[in-house]
């Protein structure tokens, strides 16, 4: 194998989450390329903690992710635009109760 | 990033007027535009080259200042700007990431910046000889790119927005840390009032250029506003930017090169002379003071990195292999 033909070689693509101190859950914060999850999690750690943004670092794989397809966004979501039932804003409550 | 194997652009529609429509009316209510969603393919075009140029810019940028990193005066300057080149190691990362979410791989992007197909930003093709250039280059080209940049956190693409506000957040403390270097050579001796002088010579009218050519001669403009790629011209950022740095630089003491340089009572502006657009087009060509410095020493990092990638993906092959094979073993 030339070395032209390793270095071409694709490096795997992983998506990045990390986790606030705020106690937030993990949120998805960028991209990047490593060779494999160890490699992935410290390069993370360099792009994208360098000011105390997190206390907690996952790496995915892009590959593992699947995701909604934007097509099908009215038919997922659409739906719910209907149910204002669900806000609890949708129910009276009489002033004299006070605050719920 | 945002699962790309959806990326298979439906290329027969590319031009449909009615998809065209119902994308502008998304852009015009101010809704994000996201990997998989459809986008003319203009708009894709435009996108690629505008982000990749602006990493490849990120990444080239840390070439200038690098050249003091062991040569800073003081430890407390050096931890400043190693950081600072490290932090546009990673906004190149960043906006590379956003472009790969259009489509193109890192290695075509790269690619592109080590033949010379894709262009970066020519105010890293000036050469950097003395301390002051360090604070000139975070008071000046920073503040220039904070100008362009803070409009672009609510550019119609998702991802680049998102980068942008990341990037954003980080060049303020770049500008801030150049301010100070100019201010203390400023205050300094006559041989340091001079240096941040001199410097101050040198930057003022490549930071202008730094906007892009004249609204009057600029080609993208009109398509770019209407996608809101682009939110405000070149010429009204370069004003706006001129009327930010003007009163901090006579704060220090120091003068403009140019003559023509005055504030317009009616107006509240800074008005400035004739800007050399033949200097900018020149070096835009490759025939700036830089130009194939830059692009040697970027393909030699390229080149002597090479067996790190390789190793590190040769590791990471063994290793899958010796998990695999203890796991058939287990059976």
């Amino acid at each position: 194998m030339t070395d032209k033909t390793m270095t071409e070689k694709t490096m795997p693509l992983w998506e990045v989450f990390i986790r606030s101190r705020t106690g937030l859950s993990h949120r998805h914060c960028g991209s990047l390329h490593a060779p494999d999850a160890e490699m992935a999690l410290q390069a993370a750690r360099d792009v994208y903690t360098r000011r105390g943004e997190g206390l907690s670092i996952w790496v995915v794989p892009s590959s593992a992710i699947t995701a909604s397809d934007p097509q099908d966004k009215d038919a997922l979501f659409e739906p719910t635009a209907s149910k204002i039932y669900r806000h609890p804003t949708f129910y009276e409550v009489p002033e004299e109760v006070g605050h719920m | 990033m945002y699962a790309q194997a959806l990326n298979v652009a439906e290329k027969a529609h590319a031009d449909d007027p009615e998809l065209r429509a119902r994308f502008q009316a998304r852009v015009d209510a101010e809704e994000k535009i996201e990997p998989n969603d459809w986008m003319p393919e203009g708009y894709r075009r435009t996108l690629v080259r505008q982000i990749s140029q602006h990493a490849h810019s990120e990444i080239v940028g840390m070439l200038p200042e690098g050249n003091w990193i062991t040569r800073a005066p003081s430890l407390k300057r050096k931890a400043a700007l190693l950081a600072k080149v490290q932090d546009e190691g990673g906004h190149g990362l960043y906006l590379y990431s956003a472009a790969e979410t259009l489509g193109v791989s890192r290695e075509e992007l790269v690619g592109q910046l080590l033949t010379g197909k894709a262009k970066y930003s020519s105010i890293f093709n000036y050469p950097t000889p003395s301390w002051a250039d360090m604070g000139m280059i975070g008071w000046l080209v920073d503040g220039a790119a904070i100008m362009n940049q803070i409009p672009l956190c609510r550019c119609s693409y998702g991802p680049y927005a998102r980068a942008m506000i990341r990037i954003c957040k980080e060049e303020s403390f770049h500008q801030r840390q150049g301010y100070e270097i100019v201010m203390t050579l400023a205050k300094g001796s006559p041989a340091q009032k001079k240096m941040a002088q001199d410097s101050l010579n040198r930057w003022w009218w490549p930071a202008l250029m730094m906007f892009g050519p004249s609204d009057k001669d600029s080609q993208h403009s009109d398509q770019n506003m209407a996608w809101k790629i682009k939110r405000f011209s070149n010429d009204d950022l370069r004003q706006k930017f001129i009327d930010a740095t003007v009163p901090q630089g006579h704060f220090l003491g120091l003068t403009f090169p140019d003559p023509d340089l005055r504030f317009n009572e009616a107006t509240g502006h800074w008005e400035h002379g004739p800007i050399d657009w033949s200097e900018f087009n020149r070096v835009v060509r490759g025939e700036g003071p830089c130009n194939r410095e830059r692009l040697k020493a970027r393909q030699k990092a390229h080149d002597e990195g090479a067996w790190v990638r390789e190793a590190a993906l040769a590791h990471a092959e063994k290793r899958a292999a010796r998990k695999a094979a203890a796991k058939i073993a287990a059976e």
